[in-house]
């Protein structure tokens, strides 16, 4: 069930300070999204925007609209606990819960939502890690714990305990940048894999990264240090690398600067 | 945990069998639900059927305290309960109760454990702060009528407990001679054991003596004051003074002393170290002129914590320096008093006047040791940038 | 240089390595290594004096006692033959202090989830700082507070709880002033929970971001977070702060010596006076004994110096372990 993301003059603050500023865009469903530019250009803060996790960091703050499909995910009544769950991320950091076995990471949002039977936890666990092409390498350790598993695994097994709630969208902000080269391309296959089932929207520093798992690509960018960050461009990802309407981008894609 | 290992271990070779072509049938399909129809009980829809969540109005919570302490208040004028303790645990139930049943209809089962959860947060936050500002509060409204100079410049010689009058300055005099010998004491020992445990120590006897301080930081302060009965007074004869009760008070302080001091070395970046010895100073002047002034403003933190805690000790000084009602200088020979003595003595005597004395006394005591803390931590903070925390 | 590399290892770093013929040059360091070393030894030897020196007083009492030590119920140590046990007194400390645990550390841990998690930024800090002055009021002022203030004020409460669970003989009460067991387990709840709280928060905020993060973006509210990380996270630091709090509850003196009305008798009811502790009985029969009612005080002191010396080892280890385990 994937879903359109409608993104309408966002404005995101850190207390007083406006990180950033009047952002509007749209992210296709079924397809990566990736988005890119200079460190502290404001991509992972409005990452964070768009399951409400920015407001979680003490003086978060946020005006505008994002709407999925048809509702607005700050509008009034809106629980942003359900927007969570409907919305999943995965972090920088592969972040197992490490208290809990493999198994019990994997359903851990489920378990939250219900009850459910051993038999239904039990499909959701083996589908989830397969389709995070983990299952072969865990399958006779599932109650073994999380944290046991070597990084690129532990990331992995985020995205499958991420998928197990059936999100509309999954986020990922720099979901390899701590990752060794074979399990990033790991997790980049596992990538083009998932967007036949969920809107992906995925921030990188890497461009080669960028250029291989996206369809579309948001160039971000700021002025000065200081500054709030801003939306430069965003096309197809093959138009950005190739024909970018913007100077900024074709310097930061060739390398010029950043 | 024992029982998914089993479940898991029967049930594994089935299913990752079976499990082969349903992956490869559940990559195209969207939700992957495809599969739910060969069980019994299949998966759920999870996903909301929307984002909305029917919440309480915001003025919710005010008011439910409000209407709370409201029911509390009127059971207990109806009922006759004579204590506010329990009108207040009614209001509190009451408060927890409402809430939940209220969020329950309102907002869900979720929702309501949550809000459940914060209110008995909330709760014992408030159940915690009672007792203790009115420990504070009784202290100072009813000791302040009792301080005056006379009250701070006067023994009790000659004045029979139910007399009014009469002051604490002999107590005074014993606890700061007694505070002052066991840091004499205390604080060489404690520093010089914090600079073993971290510039020398290795190996097994640094482990034994960094559990004993722990371990010792736990001694019952009557247990102390025993010890230093059964071997100095005792044993070597001596008699009691303020000296006994501050070789008591000394082994109290000891371990507070090592482990803040610990702590502040542990800071001190080992650059710092590394700089003075690759200029050729000795180990031993390096700790003392880099390493030692580099934490001295923690230190002095942690010095100054320890002493406040021992200032308020009473049991040790019932059993070592025994109490008295007159001026005694010499803290070496004969009995003295000391502040917490004092309090309890006249506490002990049970007259109006002799309570009196006592809440004066506790005053006079508290603001001593606040004073004290709040000079350290304003030392600790001071000094935090230089010691890089 | 091999001498130099030796020495500036970081803390920890150690001496021993250094060849001999450095130490023969710098007899500063050889000193102030020597002293430093001997102050850590005196700290022991100060350890095992105070069991040696309590042991022997103790079995002076001990011999000499005509009554079983552990099991008679009077304490008449002064007459000839002395006659007493601390049967009473290990009653009285151990439910004191477990009544005090009970109450106070469900409620530490609520204090210490509002500082962390609950409190807007400010005020979270002005209470960590109130929580910390808190704990250096004296116990005497506890005491004082307590027999003055708290006592009447539990009158109330206790024929209610018989109005309504006078049935079971535990919560019987017979409207005599409350000066019973049950109102010293209060009273020290409260003097423990400023303790335990500060513990526990500070390893409630040592929680992994990273964790909390993980769990908000599945759609966790915010007890959802705490229960999916926050305690599991901070489990093992709750039971060593609540040991290192029952260990303060068991040996603490003025404030049961000043609410306890004492007896030597175990009552069924926790609500009507009577009992005792350790560190009470020493501190009141203290002024009226004479040599051998003072060994015979001094044997009860062993007693609770080995309880919490039991208490405390058992919290530290819990703490050493869960150390290595994070690290």
């Amino acid at each position: 069930m994937a879903k359109r993301i409608d993104v309408t003059g966002l404005t995101a603050f850190y207390g007083a300070h406006r990180a950033i500023d009047d952002i509007s865009m749209h992210v296709e469903p079924r397809s990566v999204t990736a988005f890119i530019g200079p460190s502290g250009c404001g991509k992972s803060t409005f990452l964070r925007t768009l399951n409400r996790m920015h407001e979680v960091t003490p003086g978060g703050r946020v005006e505008g609209q994002v709407m999925l499909d048809n509702e607005d995910l700050y509008g009034p009544g809106v629980d942003p606990v359900q927007v969570r769950r409907t919305i999943g991320m995965v972090f920088q950091r592969p972040n197992p819960f490490p208290t809990m076995s493999i198994y019990d990471n994997v359903v851990a949002g489920l378990k939250l939502n219900g009850k459910f039977s051993r038999a239904e936890l039990d499909d959701v666990v083996e589908k989830n890690l397969r389709g995070a092409n983990l299952w072969n390498e865990v399958k006779d350790r599932l109650n073994k714990p999380g944290s046991g598993l070597s990084g690129g695994q532990q990331q992995r097994l985020c995205i499958a305990r991420a998928t197990s709630v059936e999100p509309d969208v999954l986020l990922m902000d720099e979901p390899c940048s701590a990752l060794d080269p074979i399990s990033t391309l790991a997790i980049e296959d596992l990538i083009s894999q998932l967007k036949s089932r969920f809107t992906i929207v995925i921030v990188t520093h890497n461009m080669q990264q960028a250029a291989r798992v996206s369809e579309r690509t948001a160039f971000f960018n700021l002025a000065a240090v200081g500054q709030p960050g801003k939306l430069i461009e965003i096309d197809t990802t093959d138009k950005i690398f190739s024909n970018p309407t913007q100077q900024a981008t074709e310097d930061y894609i060739s390398g010029r600067f950043g | 945990m024992s029982d998914t290992v089993k479940d898991l271990n029967g049930r594994t070779p089935a299913t990752a069998a079976t499990g082969k072509d349903g992956a490869a049938a559940d990559g195209g399909s969207p939700g992957g639900e495809g599969r739910n129809g060969k069980r019994s009980g299949s998966t759920r829809v999870l996903r909301p059927a929307t984002l909305k969540q029917p919440r309480l109005p915001r003025w919710a919570p005010a008011a439910l305290v409000a209407g709370s302490l409201g029911v509390g208040v009127l059971t207990g004028v109806l009922g006759g309960l004579e204590s506010r303790l329990q009108w207040g645990l009614i209001a509190a139930l009451v408060f927890v109760a409402a809430t939940f049943a209220v969020t329950t209809i309102v907002e869900g089962r979720r929702q309501a454990t949550d809000r459940l959860a914060a209110s008995l947060v909330w709760t014992s936050f408030v159940v915690a702060i009672l007792p203790l500002a009115s420990l504070l509060w009784e202290t100072i409204a009813r000791g302040i009528p009792g301080v005056s100079w006379y009250f701070l410049t006067h023994s009790m010689n000659g004045v029979l407990s139910w007399q009014e009058g009469g002051g604490i300055y002999h107590a005074l005099l014993g606890t700061v001679q007694q505070v002052l010998l066991a840091s004499v004491i205390a604080i060489p020992i404690g520093l010089l054991t914090a600079v073993y445990l971290v510039e020398y120590g290795r190996g097994r006897l640094a482990k034994t003596i960094t559990f004993f301080v722990d371990v010792m930081t736990g001694i019952p302060s009557i247990v102390a004051g025993l010890f230093v009965l059964s071997m100095w007074i005792m044993m070597l004869g001596f008699g009691y003074s303020g000296f006994a009760g501050a070789l008591a008070l000394s082994i109290l302080m000891m371990p507070i002393v090592v482990r803040s001091t610990e702590e502040m070395l542990k800071l001190v970046p080992g650059e710092l170290r590394e700089a003075s010895l690759a200029l050729g100073v000795p180990k031993w002047r390096t700790i003392l002129k880099v390493v030692l002034p580099t934490a001295i403003g923690g230190i002095t933190t942690g010095v100054m914590l320890a002493l406040a805690r021992i200032a308020g000790e009473t049991a040790p000084i019932i059993l070592l320096v025994f109490g008295s009602n007159m001026i005694n200088s010499n803290p070496f020979e004969g009995a003295q008093s000391s502040l917490p003595l004092f309090v309890y003595e006249q506490w002990a005597f049970g007259t109006e006047s002799a309570y009196d004395r006592a809440w004066a006394a506790a005053l006079v005591l508290i603001a001593f040791i606040m004073i004290l803390n709040l000079v350290a931590r304003g030392i600790a903070r001071w000094k935090a940038p230089k010691t890089g925390r | 240089m091999p001498a130099i590399q030796t020495d500036s290892s970081p803390p920890g770093g150690g001496l021993e390595p250094e060849p001999r013929r450095t130490s023969a040059v710098r007899p500063g360091d050889r000193i102030f290594s020597g002293l430093s070393k001997g102050a850590g030894i005196t700290l022991l030897v100060i350890m095992a004096a105070i069991a040696v020196f309590l042991s022997i007083r103790a079995a002076v009492a001990i011999e000499a006692n005509d009554g079983n030590f552990l099991t008679t119920f009077e304490w008449d140590a002064n007459a000839s033959p002395p006659y007493f046990g601390i049967a009473v007194l290990l009653f009285g400390t151990v439910v004191s202090s477990v009544i005090a645990m009970v109450l106070a550390v469900p409620v530490a841990v609520g204090i210490a989830l509002f500082i962390s998690h609950y409190a807007p930024r400010r005020v979270a800090g002005i209470l960590g700082y109130v929580v910390d002055l808190l704990a250096a009021v004296p116990s005497i002022i506890y005491g004082l507070w307590g027999a003055l203030f708290l006592v009447p004020q539990m009158t109330g409460l206790y024929s209610w709880l018989d109005q309504f669970l006078g049935w079971t003989g535990v919560f019987a009460y017979d409207n005599t002033p409350a000066r019973s067991l049950m109102t010293v387990g209060i009273l020290l709840a409260i003097m423990i929970l400023p303790i335990i709280t500060s513990v526990t928060r500070e390893i409630f905020k040592q929680t992994p971001k990273a964790h909390e993060e993980a769990a908000l973006a599945l759609g966790a509210t915010r007890w959802e977070v705490i229960r999916m990380t926050v305690l599991p996270f901070g489990r093992s630091g709750v039971i060593s702060a609540s040991m290192l709090g029952l260990g303060r509850a068991l040996g603490e003196t003025m404030a049961v010596a000043t609410v306890l009305s004492p007896a030597f008798l175990i009552n069924i009811s926790l609500l009507e006076s009577g009992g005792g502790t350790f560190a009470q009985n020493i501190a009141s029969q203290f002024k009226e004994a004479g040599s051998m009612g003072r060994d015979a005080l001094i044997a009860s002191g062993l007693v609770l110096f080995l309880l919490t010396l039991l208490v405390n080892g058992a919290a530290r280890l819990i703490i050493a372990r869960r150390k290595e385990f994070t690290s």
